[in-house]
Order: C-alpha cells, then sequence, then structure tokens
C-alpha cells in the first residue's frame, strides 16, 4: 500500500491482494493524510490488485463516507472486469467515479 | 463410463488474518484439479476468503481460535466448509442479508455473504451463539476445457 500526494487529491496504490489483511492499516493510515493535508479527493489505484473481495467494497464505501463528510469526493481507476463486477454487484458504483487512467481520476 | 473422482482434505489453522490469502491459495490448488476457468477460480477464491475473513473478523474478533477448512471434490463438483468455534451469529439470516454489517468502523461493507451466494451454487451457514459458526459452500465446476472432448 502507498499513499501519494498529488495536488489535493490523495492517491492511495492498493496492494495486488486486496483483503482484510493487506487494508489493516489502510483506514488509520488515509486518517493520517487527512488530518495533515488539505485533501478534496480520494483517487483509490486498482491496476495492481489482481484479487479482491467485499473488503475492497468497504473500502470504497468507507472512503466515500468519509469524503462526503469534508465535503470532498472519490475516484478510482485500474479496476479490471472482475473487480469493476464487484462493484456493480455492491451497488456502489455511484459513490466513486470509475475512470480509466490516473490522469481521468485527477481531473477536477 | 468414467470412474467418478472423489477426494478429500482438511486445514486447520489459526484465525490470523495472514490466513485469508493462505486459505485462498490452498483452495485454488486444489480446485485446480478440476480445471476450473478463471472466472470460476475467481469464484471460488473470493468466496473462501469471505468465509475465512467472517471466521477471524466476527468469529474470533481477531483473537486467537481455530479455523478449520474442508474441501473435497466429487465428481465436477467442487465442496468447502469454513467452520469455527468463535462468538457465532445471533441472527443468521439478518447477517445474511446485503449491507448489514456489526462493524463499527464501516469498514466492512457487509456483502461477505452475498458474495459467497452469488458466486457459489449452494450456500449453507449454520451457527449458534457461543458455539461457532460453519459455512458450507458448493459449486458445480464446468471447467476450462468443457465442451472440448
Amino acid at each position: 500500500m502507498e499513499y501519494e500526494l498529488v495536488g489535493r487529491n490523495l492517491v492511495i496504490r492498493l496492494p495486488e491482494e486486496l483483503d482484510h489483511h493487506s487494508c489493516q492499516t489502510l483506514r488509520q493510515d488515509t486518517e493520517q493524510c487527512l488530518e495533515n493535508y488539505d485533501i478534496a479527493r480520494i483517487v483509490l489505484d486498482f491496476s495492481a490488485v489482481s484479487f479482491m473481495d467485499s473488503t475492497g467494497i468497504g473500502v470504497i464505501l468507507g472512503r466515500y463516507k468519509r469524503m462526503r463528510e469534508l465535503g470532498g469526493d472519490v475516484a478510482l481507476y485500474g479496476a479490471g472486469r472482475r473487480i469493476r463486477k464487484l462493484i456493480r454487484m455492491s451497488g456502489i458504483e455511484k459513490l466513486a467515479r470509475v475512470c480509466e487512467t490516473e490522469a481521468d481520476a485527477l481531473k477536477r | 463410463m468414467r470412474e467418478e473422482q472423489r477426494e478429500k482434505m482438511t486445514l486447520t489453522m489459526e484465525s490470523h488474518s495472514r490466513n485469508e490469502a493462505f486459505a485462498r491459495a490452498v483452495v485454488a490448488a486444489f480446485a485446480a484439479r478440476l480445471d476450473p476457468t478463471l472466472e470460476e477460480m475467481e469464484d471460488i477464491r473470493t468466496a473462501v476468503s469471505e468465509a475465512v475473513t467472517n471466521a477471524v473478523v466476527h468469529g474470533y474478533r481477531e483473537r486467537a481460535g481455530e479455523i478449520r477448512l474442508e474441501a473435497e471434490i466429487e465428481g465436477r463438483t467442487l465442496r468447502l466448509a469454513v467452520q469455527d468455534w468463535g462468538v457465532g451469529i445471533p441472527d443468521v439470516e439478518k447477517a445474511m442479508e446485503p449491507l448489514y454489517t456489526t462493524c463499527p468502523q464501516g469498514e466492512r461493507s457487509g456483502m461477505g455473504f452475498s458474495f459467497m451466494e452469488a458466486f457459489m451454487d449452494r450456500l449453507q451457514v449454520a451457527s449458534a451463539p457461543g458455539e461457532g459458526t460453519r459455512v458450507e459452500m458448493e459449486k458445480r465446476i464446468a471447467g476450462a476445457g468443457y465442451g472440448e472432448g
């Protein structure tokens, strides 16, 4: 998991296996970034993710709720067919803007 | 007539989050004998991950405990069982509702059982408070070579 600040965007590079184990510190780490920087958008980078379970849905949902409180939003990119299917099945496709590229996800 | 293939495996592991990936890998290696399609394999890996994560997060509330994973192949059918001896689920029906979660921090989506149900052909959950939970799943595997011979 890597966190990168691009302007007012916090880009979270998600791990290859996105599960409960690999995401244990995500909430805390994100919170720390939100406290220390003026962040308007969280961008979730799925391009390295080869496996994801419902933890990934929780990651999107959790970031959406937090950014809504702050008046910001969430975008994601790099999600393959399987991940998009899980997002669709969970009915959360409207909570985060689904983009093809990082540049699109960073666009205002 | 081809002889019906039947084999079993059992794995006992500690309730530790790193075993979520381990359980997926073990079941994937076992299920590979059925030569599943990529999608079938993803379905199986997701379902196992959900059941084992439930045991770690909810069954044992991230404390020590034992999880037993059973897998069986009979013909083209894969059967899985994930058993814990943790706190149990007071209301199984409610727990299986989409988006229902008991997680206070909102990090869990409540989609675990929905995914297990969607990706497997059969899902059965037996649970009693203070005794633990047993999740049984079944999936018929068409396989990557289906229809070729």
